[in-house]
């Protein structure tokens, strides 16, 4: 087996501990950052997708996959600054006002970052000035708002008219999730996209920022 | 003795739990997002009367207002955790009465084991500390309810059983294609399995779907184990109407379920979220 299987075996797998030496190994053994990502780590990540649509993967292991990749990205981060390496694009992400849940919204984020997605991460219990005043500050192409419960899922309205007031909402598109939402509830509260899950948030992300799907 | 109070219940056929009090304390008033848990402190007299409105409609086991009464899912308001279950048990003492039971309420901490966040002894020292608070304001016995995580669910029915009372365990089943595992993937004979094993006297299924999607899940849970089945289940999903959640399902529609649970093996039944008093009333009317 070649560092790029150990690696891919390492994220598809959910093993975390393993994934920075084995980045380390790949960048020794002369594999450039941006390869690294594209043919083995977020290939791996869409594997982990695929095991989730098919009821072999359940949350724990795509948080798994997910922190698993995320350990690996943090060894290439360094590089990334440095200069020479793609972001597909930069979002602002967070649970809504009066919701604490964020189980679902650190899954999305940590395999948006997987993608190759700037995140700024808000937290939970995001009030509408707080998303607005993230996007003057950080000028995401994409904010994405989770809601676990019925209740919460309506300070989601309120925050794109918030967003909308503040002359920004031609400058964002607007993802958003959790349990109760699905299409017509995002397209009643005025977003652009409604996903039901981590792996179709990602699909959905890149879709919204013209990166196309993820491989 | 904990499997005495069981027995007892059921002698005299299927016993009808309560509804749900979330929902119910939003009616009253309680501001979305703010805990539920806190009005046991700040307004233990509203808390009381969604107790007293399932013990009139026929409750024979009412709940208590401690769902997120641990000190994880407390968060800021952690320091008050014994208080808040202390005073959830005692109001929901005064408002059963002589006759009907007090079941004391303990769900998840809302913390993921397999994030490594949280250890297991953290995780059973918040346990032990809510059940030991709920026992010593006086619950008959212990709830775990939308569980997720059988580890977490363990954990909870392990600490629940120091207390000595009968432990209920039930885990809610939403995820998956046909919406039959829970958000981990856990199937019900599974949790079957696994809550047995960790002692609990009863186990089952809350929240998740709707009472319409139930009964599948009531049969595999019975058929994997020997144990009682308790089950309550939404009024539906939830719709949105202008910017009101509306569960559109009416208590006779609810009530229309009963029988299919019972059959399909629950022997405890009762609502969670969007069911009222009114709910259970017209299951009173079925099961007696």
């Amino acid at each position: 087996m070649t560092v790029l299987d150990e690696l891919y075996e390492a994220v598809l797998e959910g093993d975390f501990d393993l994934t920075p030496g084995l980045t380390r190994r790949g960048l020794d053994a002369g594999f450039d950052p941006q390869t690294l990502i594209d043919d083995v780590m977020i290939p791996a990540m869409a594997e982990a997708g695929r095991r989730f649509e098919d009821d072999v993967y359940f949350v724990p292991e795509l948080l798994s996959s997910g922190r698993a990749i995320t350990a690996g990205l943090d060894i290439l981060r360094p590089l990334f600054a440095a200069g020479g390496a793609r972001r597909v694009g930069r979002v602002v992400i967070g649970t809504v006002q009066g919701d604490l849940h964020d189980i679902g919204k650190n899954l999305v984020a940590v395999m948006l970052e997987g993608a190759g997605f700037e995140v700024i991460d808000l937290g939970t219990n995001v009030s509408p000035a707080e998303v607005v005043a993230a996007i003057r500050e950080h000028r995401p192409q994409l904010v994405g708002l989770s809601a676990l419960l019925t209740t919460t899922m309506l300070s989601m309205p309120s925050i794109i008219e918030a967003i909308s007031s503040a002359g920004l909402r031609d400058d964002v598109r607007v993802l958003v999730g959790g349990a109760p939402m699905n299409e017509a509830r995002a397209k009643e509260f005025g977003a652009d996209a409604f996903a039901a899950n981590a792996n179709a948030a990602v699909r959905a992300a890149l879709e919204l920022v013209g990166a196309g799907p993820g491989r | 003795m904990a499997a005495n109070l069981i027995r007892e219940l059921l002698a005299r056929g299927p016993v009808l739990t309560d509804g749900a009090w979330g929902t119910q304390m939003l009616a009253r008033g309680l501001p979305p997002g703010q805990f539920p848990d806190l009005w046991n402190l700040s307004h233990p007299d509203r808390v009381e009367a969604v107790g007293r409105s399932y013990v009139d409609a026929g409750s024979e086991i009412i709940l208590t207002n401690t769902f997120q009464a641990n000190r994880f899912a407390l968060r800021d308001a952690a320091r008050d955790v014994v208080a808040i279950n202390r005073a959830g048990a005692q109001i929901s003492r005064r408002a059963a009465g002589e006759r009907v039971k007090v079941f004391g309420s303990i769900g998840p901490t809302n913390t993921m084991l397999v994030s490594g966040d949280v250890d297991k002894d953290e995780l059973r020292a918040a346990f032990n500390e809510q059940a030991t608070a709920l026992a010593g304001g006086g619950v008959d016995a212990i709830v775990i309810e939308t569980m997720s995580d059988l580890n977490e669910a363990v954990l909870a029915v392990e600490a629940a059983r120091v207390t000595g009372l009968p432990v209920v365990a039930c885990m809610t089943f939403d995820s998956g294609r046909n919406k039959d595992r829970t958000m981990t993937g856990v199937s019900p004979a599974q949790a079957a399995e696994g809550l047995a094993a960790a002692g609990a006297d009863v186990i089952g299924a809350n929240c998740g779907v709707g009472v319409d999607s139930a009964a599948p899940i009531c049969a595999a849970l019975a058929g994997a184990t020997d144990l009682p089945v308790w089950i309550k289940a939404n009024a539906g999903l939830p719709e949105l109407v202008g910017r009101e959640v509306v569960y559109r399902m009416t208590p006779a529609e609810y009530a229309g379920h009963v029988e299919t649970l019972l059959a399909a093996g629950a022997d405890f039944v009762g609502g969670c979220c969007g069911t009222t008093a009114e709910f259970i009333a017209a299951m009173a009317r079925i099961i007696r």
